[in-house]
């Protein structure tokens, strides 16, 4: 038990990890700096990009914090054992952050969009935050603490052409987000989305243009350190009495 | 696995029903869950627990059928030996 010494910020973070899917570049890297800034042992799970993710564990490490980079697949069913057991052991307490962040595009029109392309970014977007979920449910509800934040888009949100596939699981995940977050709530676990819109990242790179940022009411796209800010704020604990929301991160696009 | 006794499983459940809220005297064996205000969500705690604990894996539908704290420790019990 914490003496009467400790600052409050010593009772958090909680005795456990955070966990981000997806956390070798981009917005997840932003959100594991992040995490790793406010206290958190930091889980940072990548995909393909090893060299990304240890470049992420390493600037952790060298700003004082704690982190470990877990290879996984999350469209991968086994995937959420795995990397809750690795990450689990490396870091030395249950996850009771969890940031479902990683995702993918595979942008096409309706008509002409396969069944590859629809199940590549259901199965990633929306199914493995799903699984990711229902792993880290078991051991917040038995902690009677936890936050997960969902990643989802201002295109689940909003109609943007070209996006039909990533709009439906993102929109998708809102859903899941809300029906989750009411389930749990009284366990002291927050379930919440982040809703970016036009961030700067490799993923977006070739999407943004003059005339997308004019329709932008910021004029401007945002950054994954401002996408982060929402996702810190939402795992503190400040933000216990937030759950089932969907932050918009979008300069005003979806308002 | 060694056979898991009645009254260990019964002392176990009753631990963790306490843990959801009512008071541990009123947890006897013949108290409905309906009575103890023990809800769907507790349920699957409970059977997270159980699972844990014992290997013993309860689905949704076994779940349904229990209504009684004795109902679950006479499943769980026989599903553990």
């Amino acid at each position: 038990m914490p003496d009467a010494s400790d600052t409050p910020a010593a009772s958090w973070p909680p005795a456990g990890c955070a966990l981000v899917t997806g956390g070798s570049r981009g917005i997840g890297a932003a959100i594991a700096r992040g995490l790793a800034a406010d206290g958190w042992p930091v889980a940072v799970n990548f995909n393909s990009g090893a060299d990304a993710a240890a470049a992420v564990v390493a600037e952790i490490e060298a700003a004082g914090g704690r982190a470990f980079a877990v290879q996984g697949n999350v469209s991968d069913p086994a995937a959420p054992d795995n990397v809750f057991q690795i990450a689990e052991a490396e870091l030395g307490g249950p996850v009771l952050a969890l940031v479902n962040n990683a995702g993918i595009t595979r942008d096409n029109l309706a008509p002409s969009l396969s069944d590859e392309e629809w199940e590549a970014v259901i199965d990633t977007n929306l199914t493995a935050a799903f699984r990711f979920t229902r792993r880290a449910l078991k051991g917040m509800m038995r902690a009677r603490s936890g936050r997960i934040v969902n990643i989802a888009s201002v295109s689940g949100l909003r109609a943007n052409p070209g996006q039909s596939n990533y709009a439906a699981a993102k929109a998708g995940l809102i859903q899941f987000t809300r029906t989750a977050a009411v389930e749990v709530a009284r366990r002291g676990v927050t379930v919440n989305a982040v809703a970016p819109g036009f961030i700067a990242t490799d993923m977006t790179a070739e999407l943004i243009s003059d005339e997308l940022l004019s329709a932008i009411p910021a004029r401007r796209a945002g950054t994954a350190d401002e996408v982060a800010a929402c996702v810190r704020f939402l795992v503190s604990q400040q933000a216990a009495y937030v759950t089932g929301a969907v932050l918009t991160v979008d300069g005003g696009l979806a308002a | 696995m060694s056979a898991v006794t009645k009254e260990q499983v019964q002392e176990r459940v009753t631990e963790a029903l306490a843990s959801f809220g009512p008071d541990a005297s009123e947890i006897t064996p013949e108290a409905t869950f309906e009575e103890l205000d023990i809800d769907s969500l507790d349920l699957v705690e409970l059977a997270q627990i159980v699972e844990d604990e014992y290997g013993v894996v309860l689905k949704g539908e076994d779940m349904k059928e229990l209504k009684t704290v004795g109902d679950a420790v006479d499943l769980i019990t026989e599903r553990a030996n």
